[in-house]
């Protein structure tokens, strides 16, 4: 009898079943290729690439006919007029041609030397064209009966232009300039200091007030569902009703914060909260923190109502006072969620964008580097910086990942 | 700490900070509910808290004392030497219901702090369980405030008009006599706004989004949870990682694509983009519901020869309803609530979603009171589906939302 040996390999079994998961896979990760692998790679290409919002739009040939010199009868003459131009006031066209199909019934009389005419296909050559050219041809026909019987007019039928130009996205200039001018630039050190002071701030906020709701709301009592339900609702909002809602609280003129505050006597002039220097960051601080403690409220939460019971009544009867249970049971065994809500949490609060963007636009020192990704592709229209400023954040974020890798799969299990 | 460890310091000590708490509270409270001037006064409201501390801490007077002591708090207050300070302007009913709620809630939740502080020396657990009543009645009123103001002041503000507003910002009280006029600004935003084809917008992407979503993320998560291939950990690794990119970074080249292709400003284009934001999220939490299945029951399916697709319509799915409402839920949220790529994709007013909506009424030409309307009527679908799924909500925010 042969010895039974474990099989080596993969069988054929286990083979069908890798495949399937292939198969169950891809759609998914040709979905995700498609909308981030493909434009994170198109950031490292913009960065290096001189492009500016106008360049977006490529240069192409404007053409316009009509018909001019209003023929009534037969015999007429006329002339069919092209009109066109470059669109673009910076960049070349090469090659430019166009098709077009004169209607029936105009007998054409003397053609432009670039022209060619074959039954009614009438065909240009008009080579290569500077920045901003404009070309008017002119051809005179005579008018037949035909012309004049059928509805058929010269605007009628749509040419066909051709014309070649090279768009600065996918030629071969390269430039470093990008990433020269936000570097140099005097503010960066400010955005990398602001986006610092809001991340950690923020991110230590949200969890400390969210460990200390969800301490509040660690027992049985009745309306405790509704309480919790209520304090989700920051995080449940879109975040664009309630940056509102802030922003009109705090208005500097007519918000109810400021009347409440001159009227309790704290100050006498009203503040403009999300317009001063120091206090602008703070505020978009605070509202990050108010936005998000939900958040970390409710997995503290989860993570306390899992831990044993017994383990405090054993303390109780040991004589440890509620303040010493907290320091010595409660929180040792919330660790590992507050060290994973933290990294996570730092990671997203790196990431935000629309909060800040909402109230504050950025200004009054509020400038993180996701706001100043924005800034720079669409106000100051320098879509290559913006896209430097993308792979500046796309760096810090690897760093990040790599921590995260390393804490978050030992706690996840992953 | 052991000084304060004595019933006629502990006891004082509390009733004075209670007291700046409730007369902070009751005086915020009167202020947005009336407009009438309150305001707290601070050394006052300690001196008379720590009495009414010291007081309770001494186990004076019992019921009757309680009632004693709340008396005293209305007049004191109503004679203007209270806790509370009123403006001229403010009329006798803010006055007396302010006293009377300041001084009955004080004294009754009071004596509640410190129920089982004794007149002399007091335990360590005595001591910290009257601090942790103080703390929790602190908590409760401190996160009741910051969660329901801004809401509060958001619903007001749309029922109010202009001139009302920059009169007393405070007064948020409604004349009810006013009538369907209250609701003016919806009535414009939904007449001359367009926020009628908004909502239907919204609405419509965000139930696309959601199927397009569990499409792809269904067979991807059976696949990582149950499936095993080469790759497998790499692969549950990188979906979290893709999760991590942040979305203005992807946002950039996105909005060229779109601009270049004509792809800017249709629906197709959005409904192209949400799903691919939210398929990282569902994957990963549909992954972690399925791994929590037991096996056992999908091989008893492939033992009576279903095939493994089978299995998964006939065994998995049906058995993590749960899981798929709190996704889709989720999902749903995240695409009702998504601004970025609304604002950059879309320009053209007939195509907007209800946050692309409401960022275009931010402007000095329309009134506030439209923009905080236009609010209003973007939360109450997502708080009243929140509400009344809120276990699913709950569950799938804690299984998937390590996402902002």
């Amino acid at each position: 009898m042969a010895d039974a040996t474990p099989p080596l390999g993969t069988g054929p079994l286990a083979k069908r079943e890798a495949r399937l998961a292939w198969g169950l896979l891809t759609p998914t990760i040709a979905a995700v290729a498609l909308v981030v692998i493909l434009p994170l790679l198109a950031i490292f290409w913009i960065s290096v690439k001189p492009v500016s919002l106008a360049d977006l739009r490529a240069p192409e040939v404007v053409l316009r006919e009509d018909l001019r010199g209003s023929p009534e009868a037969a015999g007429d003459e006329a002339t069919l007029r092209y009109r066109l131009r470059n669109s673009s006031q910076e960049q070349p066209i090469l090659g430019v041609r166009f098709d077009d199909l004169v209607p029936d019934g105009l007998e054409i009389v003397d053609l432009d030397a670039r022209c060619s005419l074959q039954d009614q296909a009438l065909s240009c050559d008009l080579g290569d064209w500077e920045a901003g050219y404009r070309e008017t041809l002119t051809i005179p026909v005579i008018v037949t009966q035909a012309y004049l019987d059928n509805a058929i007019r010269p605007q009628d039928s749509p040419p066909r232009v051709e014309g070649r130009s090279s768009s600065v996205l996918t030629d071969g200039t390269f430039t470093l300039n990008n990433f020269a001018r936000i570097f140099q630039a005097d503010e960066f050190l400010e955005v990398l200091w602001v986006t610092l002071f809001y991340t950690v701030f923020g991110t230590i906020g949200a969890l400390l007030v969210g460990l200390f709701a969800a301490l509040l709301l660690n027992k049985a009592f009745r309306g405790q569902g509704i309480l919790r339900g209520l304090y989700l609702f920051p995080y449940v909002a879109p975040v664009i009703a309630v940056a509102f809602a802030w922003l009109i609280l705090f208005d500097p003129f007519s918000g109810s914060a400021n009347a409440l505050l001159v009227q309790m006597g704290v100050t006498r002039e009203a503040i403009n909260f999300f317009g001063e220097r120091p206090l602008a960051l703070i505020m978009v601080t605070v509202f990050e923190i108010w936005r998000y403690f939900p958040l970390s409220f409710l997995f503290i939460l989860a993570r306390m109502q899992s831990i044993d019971g017994d383990m405090y009544e054993a303390a109780d009867m040991d004589g440890a006072s509620p303040f010493q249970q907290f320091w010595y049971l409660s929180l040792p065994q919330l660790l590992g969620i507050l060290s994973v809500l933290f990294l996570l949490r730092f990671i997203w609060t790196f990431n935000k964008f629309d909060d800040i963007f909402l109230l504050t636009g950025g200004n009054a020192g509020t400038r993180t580097l996701t706001v100043s990704v924005y800034e720079q592709a669409f106000a100051i229209s320098n879509i290559g910086a913006g896209a430097a400023v993308a792979v500046v954040i796309f760096g810090c974020l690897l760093t990040f990942s790599i921590f995260f890798l390393k804490y978050i799969s030992r706690e996840e299990g992953l | 700490m052991s000084v304060l460890r004595f019933g006629y310091v502990t006891g004082p000590l509390l009733g004075a900070l209670w007291m700046v708490v409730l007369s902070v509270t009751v005086a915020i409270a009167m202020s947005f509910a009336t407009g009438d001037p309150v305001r707290p006064n601070m050394s006052v409201s300690l001196l008379w808290g720590a009495v009414v501390g010291y007081l309770a801490s001494q186990r004076l007077g019992g019921t009757p004392g309680r009632a004693i002591a709340a008396g005293a708090l209305i007049l004191l207050t109503l004679f203007e030497v209270g806790p509370l300070d009123f403006g001229p302007a403010a009329s006798i009913w803010t006055r007396a219901s302010a006293a009377a709620i300041l001084a009955i809630a004080f004294v009754w939740s009071l004596y509640t702090i410190l129920d089982d502080v004794a007149k002399g020396p007091l335990t360590r657990h005595e001591f910290e369980g009257a601090v942790i009543r103080f703390l929790t009645g602190f908590g409760y009123i401190f996160f009741t405030a910051i969660v329901l103001i801004p809401f509060y002041v958001m619903v007001m503000t749309s029922l109010k008009n202009q001139s009302e507003l920059i009169q007393n910002p405070l007064d948020f009280s409604v004349d009810l006599s006013r009538g369907t006029e209250l609701f003016r600004s919806y009535n414009e935003l939904f007449t001359q706004f367009n926020f009628g084809t908004y909502l239907f917008n919204s609405f419509f992407i965000s139930v696309l989004t959601v199927f397009i979503t569990l499409a792809f993320a269904i067979p991807g998560a059976y696949a990582v949870a149950r499936l095993r291939f080469r790759g497998q950990t790499a692969f549950s690794r990188s979906i979290l990682l893709i999760y991590m990119v942040p979305m203005i970074v992807l946002a950039l080249p996105i909005y060229i694509a779109f601009s270049m292709t004509g792809l800017r400003n249709s629906f197709w284009g959005i409904v192209m983009i949400y799903p691919v934001t939210t398929i990282p999220v569902a994957l990963y939490m549909l992954q972690g519901y399925f791994r929590g299945l037991p096996a056992e029951i999908e091989e008893a399916g492939l033992m009576d020869g279903l095939s493994r697709l089978a299995v998964i319509w006939k065994i998995t799915l049906p058995l993590s309803l749960p899981a798929l409402a709190s996704v889709s839920l989720y999902v749903f949220m995240i695409a009702w609530n998504e601004f970025l790529l609304a604002f950059m994709l879309l320009d053209d007013p007939s195509k907007f979603t209800l946050t692309r909506g409401i960022a275009s009424l931010n402007s000095s030409e329309i009134p506030r009171q439209h923009l905080m309307a236009g609010s209003v009527i973007a939360t109450v679908p997502i708080m009243a589906i929140f509400l009344g799924l809120e276990r699913f909500m709950t569950k799938g925010l804690t299984a998937g939302s390590v996402k902002g």
